[in-house]
């Protein structure tokens, strides 16, 4: 952090004992037992190996790259070998004592993961020599040209990524290419390892070439007429939809499942960031008009006792919109006038507010208490019932094509320059002529109204609803998945949602430590990329960086 | 004829009497400053005159309507328009951007014109834009657009903040210590600029300044303050003359000392 201080042998034991610590850590709460059935590379390397390395492997390259130039590897060595420490002392102690009575996760399981099954000795020596390797390659990998380190880093990263996802990527290969080709490739859910070997070998070298041509690549783009320039983004969109069109084809029953349910969140999402990202409002209780929106699409259509009208989804959908935006606008007008942290409780209140009601006696004849709402119907189109999660995604991915729309043509008008305006400075966002309750009630109600979207597409997509699906956590999800992505950003709020909502449905090992993940996901994301993973401020100035070749004059000269 | 009259204006923040029965008059198209020590009132004044503050007594009246219990954002849309003492752009935006804000005002379309791209906004943004890049060759940025508003240098961030004012195409601009910070050339050149603003395009300018070199070059007309209380108001030279003046900023007994030797001439 600090360049000046100097690295000393101490700060790198101390990383080597943090790292050390850490790995004891997830040992401990069980993830490293959990994940030791998910193999990586068939009879290899499974990702519990991978969980127990992590941490020594990045703290060892955080050694490197703080130390100076000629002790790099040095530091990356000891920082390795000091994280063995800790992970040692747990597995003498396990060997030693029945440390089970109080740390229910230390099984003999995961001692044999923790000693590569080798015995408390044998193992501990094995580990040592591991970490100490794997500090030393990090630190290797750091003094590595950054042309080189980078290809290296993205091809581990996909190989890792594949690894992991063998299972569902095995399912996929044998629908489109069959059992016999499958099975070169991933057998027993974990990659072979040739394969595992030609990816690393293949994505690192696309990488490394596409490092050396991407910038000659990147000026013959910019060399470009405009309407060459033209031609191209219309092509890559147009590609882009095909892809996005298609994608239930590819991606089979399941993987459409997970999409809806990030679909969902991304639509849910693009909404809060318009009140969060655009205009600076911390709203916790947003979960409120997405369950808004869900109830009145599922009393509107419900077959069951508790449905009013039995109307079409496509009938119910827009009034879910319109319900869930005056309510925005309801809770808006008196919240609005106060600020940041006060608007925050009182939206949080909100949202626990719409959750009891739901739940309470007194509503239960309408909207059935804890019981909840059952069959809705799914959506139909034109006499098809939308059965199938590869049907439904259309309807999700039209949501969010409307609520990306909106966002990026609003953002770039005269009310997005309000609500930055706003977000940057309140005070003088008003002695500008901004009406701040009316600009603010405006993110309010168009971040509701995607909110009810969303709702509403939930409840037809479940066909049931409950109150305890509206829970608190929905609101911190969508938030966290903001903030992840990047505040602000459309393309982050896409990224936030794979990461939080896509990736813990695909591992659902994960499933148990979700909150564990999320907290830990938002204390590094602090630390290290506080802009999220897709900032919108670079990309948007990226994008200013052609517009200022048009009007170019020189400053006039102070005479 | 008078474009802004405060009539024995107060404003109280619990016991302290920030202003107090302040009275002054500009005259439409006038450079008038204000000036007085560290905590005279005169930050407040302005407040009040913007409507950031309410006024606890009294009266202030723009252009024949009275502003007292106007909405800040009323006022700016009746045409004042101000910058400030510590400059508040907004950092993160660029300065175009900035502009646009300050043209807030003027523009008309709805909020839902901007999602359809309707033929009224597209022109109406690419006016916008425009005017905005003609005001930034005004103030002496031009082509400096697109750079973020906290990455221009401190002279720059002063002369955007007074674009930034002047987009909303004000009557009345207030000005809050425009060369605080600045260098004596800076501050001439400043000068030069604010009054330029006043001939090419009529705008009436109170400014607070502590730099005696700019109030006795530009104003026209000077108000003293001191504890909120107005102790002295006329043209430069009367207020350079002034021995209460003298005593408010150096104290008593400097007064008369002083000026025999013939130093107040520089204070």
């Amino acid at each position: 952090m600090n360049p000046e201080k100097k690295f000393t042998l101490r700060d790198a034991v101390n990383q080597g004992l943090i790292a050390g610590l850490i790995t004891s850590l997830i040992s401990m709460v069980g993830m490293v037992e959990l994940f030791s059935k998910r193999q990586l590379i068939a009879n290899l390397m499974t990702t519990a190996q991978v969980f127990i390395l992590l941490a020594p492997a990045l703290l060892s390259y955080q050694s490197a790259r703080k130390s100076a130039k000629n002790n790099a590897l040095a530091s990356g060595a000891v920082t390795g070998f000091f994280a063995s420490i800790p992970i040692i002392v747990l597995v003498l102690l396990a060997s030693a004592f029945d440390l089970r009575q109080f740390l229910v996760n230390v099984s003999p399981n995961l001692i044999s993961t923790l000693t590569f099954g080798q015995g408390p000795v044998v193992g501990s020596l094995i580990l040592v020599a591991i970490n100490t390797l794997i500090g030393l390659l990090a630190a290797i990998l750091h003094q590595l040209d950054e042309k080189i380190r980078n290809p290296i880093l993205t091809g581990l990263l996909w190989t890792l990524l594949v690894g992991m996802f063998s299972e569902i990527l095995q399912e996929r290969l044998r629908a489109f290419f069959g059992i016999s080709f499958t099975n070169l490739i991933i057998r027993s859910k974990a990659l072979q390892p040739t394969v595992a070997v030609i990816l690393l070998v293949g994505i690192t070298a696309i990488a490394y070439f596409w490092g050396q041509r991407g910038a000659s690549f990147s000026e013959r783009i910019a060399n470009q007429s405009a309407t060459q320039r033209r031609n191209m983004i219309i092509a890559q969109r147009v590609a882009f939809f095909v892809l996005l069109l298609a994608m239930p084809l590819l991606l089979g029953t399941y993987l459409s499942e997970v999409v809806n349910n990030v679909g969902i969140y991304v639509l849910m999402g693009l909404g809060l960031n318009i009140v969060v990202g655009f205009a600076g409002l911390l709203d916790l209780g947003y979960v409120a008009f997405f369950a808004i929106g869900a109830y009145v699409m599922a009393i509107l259509t419900s077959e069951g006792f508790l449905g009013v009208a039995q109307t079409s989804f496509w009938v119910a959908l827009p009034v879910s919109v319109i319900t869930a935006v005056a309510a925005g606008i309801f809770l808006g007008t008196p919240v609005l006038r106060m600020r940041g942290d006060y608007l925050a409780i009182v939206t949080l209140g909100f949202g626990e507010i719409i959750r009891i009601m739901a739940n309470s006696d007194l509503l239960k004849p309408f909207i059935g208490g804890a019981q909840g709402v059952l069959q809705i119907p799914k959506p139909s189109f034109f006499g098809t019932s939308l059965i199938q999660p590869g049907q439904l995604y259309y309807v999700v991915l039209g949501g969010v094509l409307l609520a990306w729309f909106v966002s990026t043509r609003l953002s770039n008008s005269r009310l997005g320059r309000q609500w930055m305006a706003m977000r940057e400075d309140e005070d003088v966002a008003e002695a500008m002529g901004i009406n701040l309750v009316n600009t603010k009630l405006l993110a309010f109600a168009i971040g509701a109204g995607f909110s009810g979207l969303s709702g509403a597409i939930y409840a037809s997509k479940l066909t049931s609803i409950f109150p305890h699906s509206f829970n608190l956590l929905i609101s911190i999800n969508v938030l966290s998945l903001i903030i992840v992505g990047g505040m602000g950003s459309l393309p982050g709020v896409v990224i936030g949602s794979l990461i939080l909502v896509g990736l813990p449905e695909l591992l659902r090992e994960f499933a148990e430590f979700r909150l564990w993940m999320y907290g830990a996901l938002l204390i590094v994301m602090m630390l290290a990329k506080p802009e999220g993973f897709w900032p919108s401020a670079i990309t948007k100035r990226e994008l200013h960086a052609h517009d200022e070749s048009i009007p170019i004059e020189e400053p006039a000269a102070a005479d | 004829m008078n474009i802004l009259t405060a009539k024995n204006v107060t404003k109280r923040f619990g016991g302290l009497v920030a202003v107090s029965g302040l009275n002054i008059d500009l005259a439409q198209g006038s450079i008038v400053s204000i000036i007085g020590p560290n905590g005279a009132g005169k930050t407040t004044f302005f407040n009040c005159v913007t409507g950031f503050y309410k006024v606890d007594e009294g009266e202030i009246i723009f252009d024949g309507n009275l502003l007292n219990h106007k909405s800040t954002d009323l006022i700016t849309r009746m045409g004042i328009s101000r910058t400030y003492q510590n400059i508040r752009l907004f950092a993160n935006m660029t300065a175009i951007e900035n502009i646009l804000v300050g043209e807030h005002p003027h523009l008309k379309t709805f909020w839902a014109e901007a999602i359809f791209r309707t033929p009224r906004f597209l022109k109406e943004e690419k006016d916008a834009e425009a005017e905005a890049r003609r005001l930034l060759r005004y103030v002496g940025l031009a082509g400096l657009g697109d750079s973020l508003a906290r990455n221009l240098p401190y002279g720059a961030q002063r002369r955007l903040e007074i674009a930034r004012a002047l987009a909303s195409r004000p009557k009345l601009l207030l000005l809050d210590e425009p060369t605080a910070g600045m260098n004596p050339n800076e501050s001439a050149e400043m000068m030069r600029f604010i009054k330029n603003l006043r001939d090419d395009l009529g705008i009436t300018i109170l400014l607070i300044e502590h730099d005696m070199r700019v109030v006795m070059g530009i104003s026209e007309h000077i108000h003293v303050l001191d504890f909120g209380q107005k102790i002295a108001e006329g043209t430069p030279k009367e207020i350079q003359r002034n021995p209460r003046v003298i005593e408010a900023y150096l104290g008593r007994g400097a007064a008369s000392g002083l000026e025999a030797e013939g130093v107040s001439a520089t204070v």
